[in-house]
């Protein structure tokens, strides 16, 4: 039961999604191999090979592999698919991207976004928005699988190191051309992985007003998210929704802040381990999830809390 | 230039589902069903290009049953020109939608294919990648914009870390993110001249393909439930019991 993870970095490190997506594969079974892609990408390729469960890195230096376009990629996966039983990866956009191309090429259907293995054919996943939890078994040799990062931990630092071996298969079907990428990025963790989340919803009001909630995030440590209207309404980018079609998190605790807490938002954080809720209407679903909340106007409430956070932090 | 738009009939996003626990199964007994979200901004984009001039005639598919064709005279009557109606008992897995798409595509040929990116019912989020394997053709998901050259299609995606700008060769798959467009509600003329517009109807094994699912679904079970509920009376006492009950600050 060969598996084969596609892993995403950036050149140095590889994701904690990647990471994750390793102690899945781990669960389905061994020897589980990660394909490392990229241009000047050795130290990821070292990185993976110091990865508690790896045996081996597959490491593959291309320039057609830097912005992991799906075309090129899945070219590359379809050729070493011919050795593995598995590919997995996490569900990243990327992984959404890539995987169901290759399943096609491979004439098995995907699996995505599974919360847990049962055994090498049978998989739990959610369905409507996480409002219920599928058993599905394959009945497949070769399978194709995308894990949900929130379900999984991350796989440790190993010991020993596995081996890297260098591959070079160079075929660029050509159908898409990189034009340029627009990454925020900044100083703040990143939604998937922080392990506290401020996030803000429409009741914000403006983007201008999510400085509050960033005071609030630096004094945690916290990622910043939002839901969609907040989004759609311009205050914040789009890599800040959170739900059913934005990231799925799960911190250690998320501040809803004007969110209702529509189905499609608590979709993405509704495995938190705690939820605190700020909203001035006590009818707002999103209280029917949270374990602590707190029914005020948030434009009083959120500066109080900063001015408590600054207190304890004295 | 042609579009196809595959859209599929799903639960309204607005409706919580339950699961029946005798059948384990989602209880879908008088449950509202509407075009699927993402499918709606699909046909809204397609008719923008052809408003644009760019486009000569929009066709919408959809696999499922007979009330599929209530969600095809939805797009009809937002705009699109012509359905097919693919016949079967409930909507098949994707790689078989897919393997469906493919076909219809080999025999009336499109430039540009538009679908969601994922059916807010069985969250997959594969149908359109799987297309494009199909057809070995450039695919552009999670598009927010979609920008028409002479061969080309210039699409802005959203990817985890922001925006991702990509150029794709002709033909194109490409899938639906929230942000590409806000979709139009059809005009009552609309809805009246959407009844005579053609639905062929397909029957799926008229296309050859081996309609067996390779995936299926064991069971279906509810989510463990979340207690929530609690509240708290100010700040001080949220505080307090977040760093001394939960121990998460
Ligand atoms: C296909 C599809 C996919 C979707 N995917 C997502 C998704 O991934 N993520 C997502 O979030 N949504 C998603 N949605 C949208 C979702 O249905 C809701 O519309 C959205 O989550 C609402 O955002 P909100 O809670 O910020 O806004 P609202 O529902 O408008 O809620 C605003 C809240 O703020 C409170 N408020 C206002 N002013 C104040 C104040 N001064 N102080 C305190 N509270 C205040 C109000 O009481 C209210 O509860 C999706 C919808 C569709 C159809
Ligand atoms: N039964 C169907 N009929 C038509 N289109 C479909 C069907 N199933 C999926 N699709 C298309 O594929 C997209 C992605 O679906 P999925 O891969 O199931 O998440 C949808 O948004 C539709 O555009």
């Amino acid at each position: 039961m060969s598996i084969l993870v596609l892993a995403e970095h950036n050149n140095e490190i590889l994701k904690e999604a990647t990471k994750k997506a390793i102690t899945a594969a781990s669960k389905i079974g061994d020897p589980v191999h990660v394909l490392v892609a990229g241009t000047d990408c050795a130290n990821a390729a070292n990185d993976a090979a110091s990865t508690e469960g790896v045996e081996k890195v597959l490491h593959a230096e291309n320039s057609q592999y830097k912005n992991m376009l799906s075309e090129p990629i899945s070219e590359l996966l379809i050729d070493l698919m011919s050795e593995y039983d598995y590919l997995v990866s996490a569900a990243t956009t990327n992984g959404k991207n890539i995987l169901p191309r290759v399943a096609a090429k491979l004439d098995v259907s995907q699996i995505s976004e599974i919360i847990s293995v049962i055994n090498g054919k049978t998989f739990q996943r959610p369905i409507y928005a996480g409002n219920a939890i599928a058993t599905v078994e394959s009945s497949t040799d070769k399978n194709v699988i995308t894990i949900r990062t929130t379900a999984f931990e991350t796989a440790k630092e190993s010991k020993s190191t596995a081996e890297i071996s260098s591959i070079g298969i160079e075929k660029n079907p050509g159908l898409s051309e990189f034009i340029e990428e627009k990454v925020s990025g900044g100083e703040r963790p990143e939604l998937t992985s922080a392990g506290t989340i401020v996030s803000g919803g429409r009741g914000m009001q403006s983007g201008d007003n999510f400085k509050l909630l960033e005071s609030v995030a630096d004094k945690l440590g916290a990622a910043v998210g939002a839901s969609r209207a907040a989004v759609d309404a311009g205050f914040v980018p789009n890599e800040y929704q959170v739900g059913q079609t934005g990231k799925v998190v799960a911190p250690e605790l998320y501040i809803a802040v004007g969110i209702s807490g529509a189905i499609q938002h608590l979709a993405g954080m509704k495995d938190s381990k705690v939820i605190v809720a700020i909203n001035k209407d006590d009818e707002a679903p999103i209280f029917e999830v949270a374990d602590y909340g707190l029914v005020a106007d948030l434009f009083d409430a959120v500066p109080d809390l900063d001015k408590e956070l600054e207190k304890i932090q004295k | 230039m042609k579009i196809l738009v595959p859209v599929k009939r799903v639960v309204d996003y607005n409706v919580k589902i339950r699961v029946d626990k005798e059948t384990n199964a989602v209880d879908l007994n008088n449950v509202k069903m509407s075009i699927n979200p993402f499918d709606e901004i699909a046909v809204e984009e397609a008719i923008r290009i052809k408003e644009g001039g760019k486009c000569d005639e929009i066709v919408v598919v959809s696999l499922g049953p007979e009330q599929s064709k209530e969600t095809i005279r939805n797009a009809l009557a937002m705009g699109a020109d012509r359905g097919i109606h693919v016949k079967t008992e409930h909507s098949p897995e994707p790689l078989l939608v897919a393997k469906v798409l493919a076909k219809i595509i080999e025999k009336e040929s499109f430039d540009l294919i538009i679908l969601g990116k994922q059916s807010i019912d069985d969250d997959c989020n594969q149908t359109g990648q799987m297309l494009s394997a199909l057809l070995d053709c450039s695919i552009g998901t999670y598009a927010s914009k979609i920008e028409i050259e002479n061969d080309s299609f210039v699409v802005t995606r959203e990817i985890d870390g922001g925006l991702q700008t990509i150029k794709l060769a002709k033909p194109a798959v490409l899938t639906t993110d929230l942000r590409l467009n806000e979709p139009r509600y059809a005009s009552l003329p609309n809805i009246m001249k959407a009844k005579q517009k053609t639905i062929d109807e397909v029957d799926p094994a008229d296309l050859q393909i081996e309609m067996q699912p390779k995936v299926v679904t064991k069971k279906v079970e509810e989510p463990p439930a979340r207690i929530g509920g609690g509240k708290v009376d100010s700040i001080e006492d949220l505080v307090d019991k977040l760093k001394n009950v939960s121990g998460v600050i």
